[in-house]
């Protein structure tokens, strides 16, 4: 094709810089290395060690992608060298960097567990190869700018996701994994019904080339088409009323996944809400945020009472994750800059501490012989859990020195300013039935008495903590020195709020 | 299903069948046709096979795991997009060159559809083998 054809008209001409192919690693190597698992299914002892080598790489090509991005703006890479809007086009702005770098970050981590936790069997049904691939799909979720392409990443993930549910295929597992695989397909088919909704309004599925279009568009029936990307979107995040799926599977598998679903997945609707609504339809969420604050109040309140009822400890952890949600869905509803800066530092916060809170979950299961609150006594003889467990429970409630203390603050703030003041009662009082469930679960676990003969048998060789440690103590620095934290929020959110510099980075300046 | 006539001439028509797969898989890169639906026909060929001989004599016959069948196919695809960065142009583009030796142009459009063509070959045959072999291995 090289000689006397001109392709300006159709092709990117100017070289691509070495540096964006950064845009590409999160979501290439893992296929590469999870494809060529695959084939090594025999070699047990390569898949851990292969996975986790992966998943490091995607970590660090992650955090490399976000300092480029704080430095120079937008990274674009529209694949096959074709002009936007007709190439796919990567799209990396500072929220889909952050949500990446923290969620390869919680991946990373969850490998390292998965090495010491995972039995043969699973390890021989793919177990990693799994991992890599819903990794995949959350890293490409996060990074590309085509609506479409979300969409097919959001089934990458959901797919490889019911491998990881299912591997192991005890009862309870199979019963969780049907009801979250019907439950997200629902939402994945309302997803692609408004993607081809929006198809038909605008004739292009590029974001950057909507948000050009949206002001030209006359009469079309936006507010439609908004509120189904809110029901579709409000599913994946577990967002009341359509949270049931949650709470029904995320108990059932080994708690290495539960703890990187819980960390991850959900977030993955919560930034999906974030970047079509506040992105695409700033009008149009206006217009919702009536609805969103209600979902918001009714999901923070609902998921902490729920959690507080819970006598199995990973439900219980289940039902503080959909409470998350609803602090994220509160800055969604506020909609003004520190709101949603307040939402993004949250969901950062919440990936971290929720895995770091599962796999505390599965340690004390683990020790215990058991996950029933009537059971599980008297751990009073592991400190450093118990030291983790009091700091997670501050971060996740809302307290100092915790995580979860700024984003809840500016989030409040946020809400006051606007005059959201039962949204912000809201917040208070989850925040309230937080601490008061995840102090019963610490009063319990740690300094009640042990029952006499409640407790099963203690494996031989336990889980060592590392990892969970690691994301605390990172739940701590985000809580001591949040000032780097909140000024990427802010930005991210800037970046949402004044479209301009994503259109330009996509279509140059004459867009 | 294991009547004579069936299979006396089933192993023909799985022969054709992938002879055919192949074609269409190439004939794709111009015209109606492609890696996908190539899979399609190739996956239903040992399909066919394991209705005719059993799901065993099928999996001889296929001489790697389905699984692996597509694992290769995955690998193959996602390399594909890398031999751009070497050109400055981005992920996934279509790089043409000259084969030193034969003369004739080699695309890594090529390996994508091949790529593509093994992973529908390989994940439609092992969920068809699966359905067939009725939990028994």
């Amino acid at each position: 094709m090289a000689g006397p054809i001109d392709i300006t008209g159709a092709m990117i001409t100017t070289p691509t810089p070495a540096g964006d192919w950064l845009a590409v690693v999160p979501v290439a190597l893992p296929i590469i290395t999870g494809a060529a698992l695959l084939m090594l299914r025999k070699r047990l002892h390569w898949q851990a060690p292969i996975a986790v080598a992966t998943l490091a790489v995607v970590f660090l090509a992650t955090l490399a992608l976000l300092v480029r991005v704080w430095t120079f703006g937008t990274v674009v890479m529209t694949m096959g060298r074709w002009l936007p809007p007709f190439g796919i086009s990567f799209t990396v702005d500072l929220l889909g960097a952050l949500f990446a770098c923290t969620a390869s970050l919680v991946a990373l981590v969850c490998s390292v567990a998965a090495v010491q936790s995972v039995a043969r069997p699973a390890r021989r049904y793919g177990y990693f190869p799994f991992l890599l691939l819903t990794a995949v799909g959350v890293n490409g979720a996060f990074l590309t700018g085509d609506i479409f392409n979300l969409y097919v990443w959001f089934e990458v993930f959901l797919i490889s996701s019911f491998g990881l549910l299912v591997v192991g295929s005890t009862r309870a597992q199979l019963d969780g994994t049907l009801k979250y695989g019907v439950l997200n397909l629902i939402g994945t088919t309302l997803f692609l019904i408004a993607t081809g909704y929006l198809y038909g309004i605008f004739g292009t599925l590029n974001m950057a080339d909507v948000i050009r279009k949206v002001p030209a568009v006359e009469g079309a029936p936006l507010m439609t088409l908004a509120t189904l990307y809110l029901a579709a979107f409000s599913m994946k995040a577990a967002a009341f009323p359509v949270q049931a799926w949650l709470p029904a599977s995320y108990h059932t598998p080994n708690v290495v996944t539960s703890a990187f679903f819980g960390g991850v997945l959900t977030k993955i609707g919560v930034y999906a809400l974030l970047r079509v609504l506040v992105l695409l339809f700033p009008l149009q969420l206006a217009g919702l945020s009536g609805v969103i604050g209600w979902v918001a109040a009714a999901t923070m309140v609902l998921g902490a009472l729920g959690a507080l009822a819970q006598s199995d400890i990973r439900r219980m952890v289940g039902f503080l994750v959909i409470s998350g949600v609803g602090v994220m869905l509160a800055g969604l509803a506020v909609g003004t800059g520190p709101a949603l800066a307040g939402g993004i530092f949250y969901a950062m916060h919440s990936m971290i501490a929720l895995t770091a809170l599962y796999l505390l979950a599965g340690l004390v299961a683990e020790r215990a012989g058991s996950s029933s609150l009537h059971v599980v006594a008297g751990l009073s003889s592991a400190p450093v859990l118990i030291i983790a467990a009091f700091i997670l429970m501050l971060s996740i409630a809302g307290l100092p020195p915790g995580s979860g203390l700024w984003p809840k603050i500016m989030v409040v703030q946020a809400a006051l300013e606007a005059q959201h003041g039962w949204l912000t009662a809201a917040v208070l009082l989850s925040s309230l039935l937080t601490v008061i469930t995840l102090g019963r679960f610490f009063l319990f676990v740690f300094w009640r008495p042990p029952v006499a003969d409640g407790l099963g048998e203690r494996p031989k060789r336990l889980m060592s903590p590392g990892p969970m440690l690691a994301l605390t103590f990172l739940a701590v620095v985000m809580g001591l020195y949040p000032e780097p934290f909140v000024r990427a929020a802010s930005h991210a959110a800037d970046g949402l709020l004044q479209p301009d510099a994503y259109v330009r980075a996509v279509f140059g300046e004459q867009g | 299903m294991r009547t004579l006539i069936f299979r006396a001439i089933a192993p023909y028509l799985t022969a054709l069948m992938l002879l055919f797969s192949i074609f269409v898989t190439l004939r794709g890169h111009n015209e109606p046709g492609g890696g996908f639906i190539g899979g399609l026909l190739a996956a239903s060929a040992f399909a066919l096979y394991g209705i005719a001989f059993g799901v065993p004599e099928a999996r001889r016959a296929m001489w790697f795991h389905p699984i692996s069948v597509a694992g290769t196919g995955l690998l193959l695809s996602a390399i594909s997009g890398l031999p751009s960065f070497f050109r400055g142009t981005p992920y996934l583009t279509g790089i043409w060159t000259t084969a030193p030796v034969f003369h004739f142009d080699v695309a890594t459009i090529i390996l994508f559809d091949l790529g593509v063509y093994l992973v529908v070959a390989g994940a439609f045959a092992s969920i068809a083998l699966a359905l067939e072999d009725n939990g028994e291995r």
